[in-house]
């Protein structure tokens, strides 16, 4: 008889529901995510954005494989696939070709479609750090603003402004120079994606700390809150509980949102020398280089197209997730 | 059923509470103000009794239940539960008492997390306290929907799978999960159609038999507070300006407030409408940032004299167990200022 609520026959016996109800079938309900899920799946764009995300993802893991069966070693040079007088790639369209499947670069002649896929690996491992980055930092920091009030939003509100009005890409290009080439235990490159990750989260996390607070500014007005704080909730249990659940789905969306913007960052740099150091490859780095190769098309539009169609297929995948979540936004 | 027994402690006892919400200005937050949503209020609840709590928007009736609940912090005067004073008691010592003091919620579509299932809401009460149950969280918890007219096999449905007057059960069986012994509801059923406002109302009369309940009910809908109290209050902003049982009030309100109120319930019967007169107040309810003195109610009242702007009237018992704050009460034999004020004209 320890159970809080023991009355055999209850007063409101009034059971309609259970009429409706199977017998003995067990009723699952369909959670919010469950039915996002089944919309998204009907949006054949955004179905579409999501393949190819899925896709470069296996690229970016398998690349060594990849590698392996279809191409040359990215770094390796191939002077035989080069016209020594002219330094240009032999052959029309590059020497694309079953050898070269997009062709090698002029003067040393390495394989297009292997430093693609290598530095598809780049692009991604850094999107998704700093997008983790800073959606852990924007997330808490937003939500104990929103959450809190007072001046605690005040003075992380404030920072957020400090945060947005910082100039980014200078500070990284003045940073760039001065890496040293061992610390933290890495080196080399190792040391600058784990710089560029750091520089690229630490700097976006006030514009996904803007939307959280907001959110969490609306749901603490919510009745649910109340109900659990009259229960005697702690803040942490409201805050983990009650309100995280709520903002996981503009969280993952926004998130999905910032993933190609951070690509495109880190594209910046390296086209501008200040990212990955060569030869390692990577595709702004690839860019920089093949700009002083107009005449040679194919080297500009493959790192070019690569780039494009992941920030295309994350922007179209991120909308159709956004739309899912929330219909009524149109 | 269970009377109630106003002979013995009062359950809930609120003495001169008063919450002041301050208008700052400025980059220093100047205070230049305050919202005077409760403005000394005084009441008593007694075991197994209903308490009705009515006034028109704004008039501070919510704000009632929330500093009752501790929601929010009163600025001045005395919360009573169970004889402990919990005013200003700490939210963690006050953590065991909310266990005895639950709140039902207007909003069914606001008060239920979106995100989580039903048996994740009801079953709250038991992870939030501490609670241990016999035969498991989730036995207690459909238990408590069976209580409340749900099927408990709708234990993994989410909030957005049920309609209004389902919602709104679900949140009276989480409020019911710790078995309290008072339950403020704020507006338990304003949010619902007619037709369901009859079935929640039913619901909350049969599990306080059912389970000695007492409660606060909040209101602005006098239907509904006949309905359900066996004392109503009625507010006006932010003070009680008469207290009675139902049948005395309902049948000879001495408020001139409460008069008007009254005549503004609308009667479905046309014959019977006939005789009634409708009393039309002028005027809006003035801000509560700045009442007006003594008789708050003098701006719009047709029955105001000079007294009324000078002398606050106090919550003057007038009959038995009938308190109303007017110079002037209708109904009334004999009171000491309209003797007063007869003798001076």
């Amino acid at each position: 008889m320890t159970a809080p609520l023991d009355v055999p026959g209850s007063a409101a016996e009034a059971q309609p529901e259970s009429v409706l109800a199977g017998a003995g079938k067990d009723i699952q309900g369909r959670s919010l995510t469950r039915i996002a899920w089944m919309r998204l799946r009907r949006d054949k764009v955004a179905l579409g954005g999501g393949v190819v995300v899925v896709l470069l993802i296996l690229v970016a893991i398998f690349s060594g494989p990849i590698i392996s069966v279809f191409g040359h070693d990215p770094l390796e040079f191939h002077q035989e696939a080069i016209d020594q007088s002219t330094l240009l790639p032999q052959g029309s369209f590059g020497n694309m070709g079953s050898e070269y499947l997009l062709g090698v670069e002029p003067v040393n002649g390495r394989d297009i479609f292997s430093r693609i896929v290598a530095g598809a690996w780049i692009s991604l491992l850094i999107g998704f750090l700093a997008t983790l980055v800073s959606v852990v930092i924007g997330t808490v920091l937003g939500v104990v603003a929103g959450y809190f009030g007072g001046w605690v939003d005040q003075v992380i509100g404030r920072i957020m402004d400090v945060f947005l009005a910082f100039p980014l890409l200078v500070f990284a290009i003045a940073l760039a120079g001065v890496v040293p080439d061992k610390g933290f235990g890495l080196e080399g490159n190792g040391l600058r994606i784990a710089m560029l990750i750091f520089i690229i989260g630490f700097f976006s996390w006030p514009s996904i700390g803007r939307i959280v607070r907001g959110q969490t500014l609306s749901l603490r007005e919510r009745e649910f809150v109340d109900a659990a704080r009259s229960l005697g909730a702690r803040h942490g249990y409201i805050l983990f509980r009650e309100v995280l659940p709520n903002l996981l789905a503009p969280i993952l969306v926004y998130a999905t949102l910032l993933i190609p913007t951070n690509i495109l960052f880190e594209a910046s740099l390296s086209f501008l020398g200040v990212g990955i150091n060569p030869p390692t490859p990577t595709w702004g780095g690839m860019l920089s280089e093949a700009v002083r190769f107009y005449t040679l098309p194919h080297f500009v539009l493959f790192p070019g197209l690569a780039i494009f169609i992941t920030v295309l297929a994350f922007n179209l995948f991120g909308d159709g997730l956004r739309d899912a979540f929330d219909p009524r936004a149109h | 059923m269970t009377e109630p027994n106003y002979a013995s402690e009062p359950l809930l006892s609120v003495q001169d509470m008063e919450k002041h919400f301050p208008v700052t200005k400025g980059l220093l937050k100047r205070q230049v103000g305050a919202v005077k949503a409760v403005d000394g209020i005084s009441f008593d609840v007694f075991k197994g009794e209903t308490l009705g709590l009515v006034g028109e928007s704004g008039c501070g009736k919510s704000t009632t239940g929330r500093l009752v609940t501790r929601l929010l912090e009163p600025t001045a005067g005395k919360v009573v539960f169970e004889g402990q004073d919990i005013t200003h008691m700490s939210q963690g010592r006050l953590r065991p008492l909310r266990r005895d003091m639950q709140m039902i919620f207007q909003d069914p579509y606001s008060s239920l997390n979106p995100r989580h299932t039903v048996g994740a809401i009801v079953g709250a009460p038991f992870r939030i306290q501490g609670v241990q149950t016999e035969n498991g969280i989730k036995k207690a918890v459909q238990d408590i929907l069976s209580l409340v007219g749900l099927n408990p096999e709708h234990y993994n449905r989410y909030p957005h799978e049920f309609s209004g007057g389902q919602r709104q059960r679900i949140g009276i069986a989480r409020t019911l999960a710790l078995k309290p012994k008072l339950i403020i509801a704020d507006e338990p059923v304003s949010a619902l159609d007619v037709s369901i406002q009859a079935q929640v109302v039913n619901l909350l009369e049969d599990l306080q038999n059912e389970l000695d309940l007492t409660y606060v009910v909040i209101a602005h809908d006098l239907s509904v507070v006949r309905h359900i109290s066996d004392r109503v209050a009625v507010m006006y902003l932010g003070k009680i300006v008469e207290i009675a049982d139902r049948k005395r009030l309902y049948s000879s309100p001495m408020h001139p407030y409460t008069n008007a109120l009254l005549s503004a319930v609308p009667v479905p019967d046309p014959k019977a409408r006939k005789g009634r007169e409708r009393i039309r107040l002028a005027g809006d309810v003035p801000s509560p940032l700045n009442p007006p003195p003594a008789c708050r109610f003098h701006t719009r009242c047709w029955k105001a004299q000079e007294i009324c702007k000078t002398v606050e009237p106090p919550l003057g018992e007038v009959a038995s167990g009938h308190r109303v704050a007017c110079h002037f009460p209708e109904n009334a034999v004999e009171t000491p200022a309209a003797t007063a004020a007869a003798e001076q004209s």
